[in-house]
């Protein structure tokens, strides 16, 4: 047991550390005396929105992201599995699903942003104004954005439940006289609703606790929670109230551990049929 | 019905490669005339600030490749050999980090670092210690993968009863038969940390991601550069990744 001293204390310092730190700041005030005051803050107009601004990022996201990332999966699964198109586009998505942060903002930029290249091909053929007043740095252009990085984490997660069903479920059911649409509606779907629920879930995860992508993207203002936490930890916005940071910290924390709870449960559920 | 199949690949492939192509058309357009050029990209090497930034994520890449290795692969074959009803514990320490977000850890850690600082001083390669974490549920993966593969009791078995120690066993025995996974594991540590952006513009440490967000105020050419040169390379690393894992998956079948 002794081994595994250096490793657990380490992952102890560097993890669990910080984490209770957070729990514990939440309910402190920058004088080290404890208080409410954080957790109240929560609930003022201001941070609701910003709430609400993160759960429709990361909800429109991850909807959007899960059945444009189903179709994908499913035109891929449908191409045999030695297809040069199958093993290319789950090398590429397994990339894609990494491409996160700053670099992804830029080539955001780069394409649709007031210089971008689209923006001004449209602007040069026939007028069009694409950048209109920057929606690119608001809500809408953060679900564009996340939707490159969730697409392909669908694609990743969802082609091995895709690939669990079975030839001989679609065979049995034909020849007990179904039709195409009835086996869809009574046995892929219900086989792979859980399934596609708990991707819903990963990917809502991943885009709620995404902070790189949106801080190079909108460098001033605090839309989404992450970006309201690097307004306390940096600048004068939040002065004196530091330790709201972490009690939008301890939010999130709450937020992804439920999310997270939710889908390893719907998890076990599809790994009863899944082998 | 049949056009409809390669007209949907066709939009993925769009909305994917766009905006790649943009980086790649911005990176060498020069914004006076309007022509082709390669300053943004010479500036990459010729800004000192820029140089600097990139050798401390090259920097930092190794020393978390190196830790990561030598915290996570002895611990992992020990738990193997030796305690293997905590295999799941460590399992669970190991992917913890997927669940509470990199954001999380920044605003708790000043305590933390206020003592690796009395220790080591504030340098930005001291970043390699929350790097680690990071990396942590990706490497665990790839790892293993890899131990899964091989007899790793009956390797050390026959070891010890030749009279190699613990520690020859690990490193000399051990160790060599699970290569692929020691790369797999390095090169998504590596992707990682080139891209890592939370952490070290938080924690106010001069990395190659902090230069390019930095850069965009300026010379947002040079940081168009900068970024596809890091996608190129991450991608480059990944691709390689999922390369090893075809050859391990079609060794083990």
């Amino acid at each position: 047991m002794l081994g595994l001293l250096p490793f657990v204390a380490y992952v102890f310092v560097f993890m669990v550390v910080p984490t209770i730190n957070v729990a514990i700041g939440a309910f402190k005030d920058n004088d080290g005396v404890y208080t409410l005051d954080n957790i109240t803050g929560l609930f003022d107009s201001t941070m609701l929105h910003t709430l609400w601004n993160s759960v429709v990022v990361s909800g429109v996201s991850a909807i959007l992201g899960a059945v444009l990332g189903m179709i994908l999966a499913a035109l891929v699964v449908s191409a045999p599995a030695t297809s040069l198109l199958r093993r290319a586009v789950m090398a590429l998505t397994s990339v894609f699903a990494q491409f996160g942060g700053v670099t992804l903002a830029f080539a955001f930029i780069a394409t649709v942003g007031s210089q971008g290249i689209i923006t001004l091909w449209l602007a040069g053929h026939g007028g069009f104004d694409l950048y209109g007043n920057g929606w690119l740095y608001s809500v809408r252009g953060l679900i564009l954005v996340y939707l490159y990085f969730q697409i392909p984490l669908m694609v990743v997660v969802f082609v091995p439940a895709l690939e669990g069903l079975r030839p001989q479920w679609r065979e049995a059911a034909i020849s007990l006289g179904a039709t195409r649409w009835q086996y869809l509606k009574e046995v892929a779907i219900p086989l792979l609703r859980p399934a596609f629920l708990g991707s819903v879930l990963l990917l809502f995860a991943n885009a709620f606790a995404a902070y790189a992508t949106a801080a190079a993207l909108v460098s001033q203002g605090q839309i989404i929670l992450p970006l309201m936490i690097r307004a306390g930890l940096t600048s004068e916005v939040l002065l004196g109230r530091q330790h709201l940071a972490y009690a939008i910290a301890l939010e999130m924390i709450v937020v992804v551990a439920i999310v997270m709870t939710a889908y390893a449960l719907l998890l076990r559920r599809t790994a009863r049929w899944l082998r | 019905m049949r056009w409809v199949r390669p007209l949907v690949l066709l939009a993925f492939a769009a909305f994917f490669f766009a905006p790649l192509w943009s980086l790649l058309d911005f990176s060498t357009k020069d914004f006076l005339t309007g022509g082709r050029t390669g300053d943004h990209w010479r500036a990459l090497v010729e800004n000192q600030e820029v140089r600097d930034a990139i050798v401390t994520s090259l920097e930092l890449a190794v020393l978390t490749v190196a830790l990561m290795l030598v915290l996570l692969l002895p611990t992992m074959i020990w738990v193997r050999l030796r305690v293997p009803q905590a295999s799941r514990l460590v399992e669970f320490l190991c992917l913890l980090p997927l669940t509470v977000p990199p954001l999380v850890i920044v605003v708790g850690i000043n305590g933390v670092y206020s003592w690796v600082n009395y220790f080591l001083g504030g340098s930005a390669l001291t970043l390699t210690f929350v790097y680690v974490v990071l990396v942590l549920p990706f490497a665990y993966r790839a790892l293993d993968a890899s131990l899964s593969s091989i007899d790793v009791t009956t390797l050390a078995e026959a070891a010890r009863s030749l009279g190699a120690g613990w520690l020859t066993v690990i490193a000399r025995v051990v160790a060599p038969n699970v290569v692929s996974g020691v790369l797999s594991a390095a090169f998504i540590s590596v992707a990682l940390v080139l891209g890592e952006f939370t952490f070290s513009s938080l924690m106010h440490f001069d990395t190659l991601p902090v230069r390019i967000v930095l850069l965009g105020k300026g010379d947002i050419g040079a940081s168009m550069a900068a970024s596809l040169a890091t996608l190129l390379l991450t991608a480059l690393l990944l691709v390689a990744l999922s390369l090893l894992d075809r050859r391990r998956s079609t060794r083990a079948e």
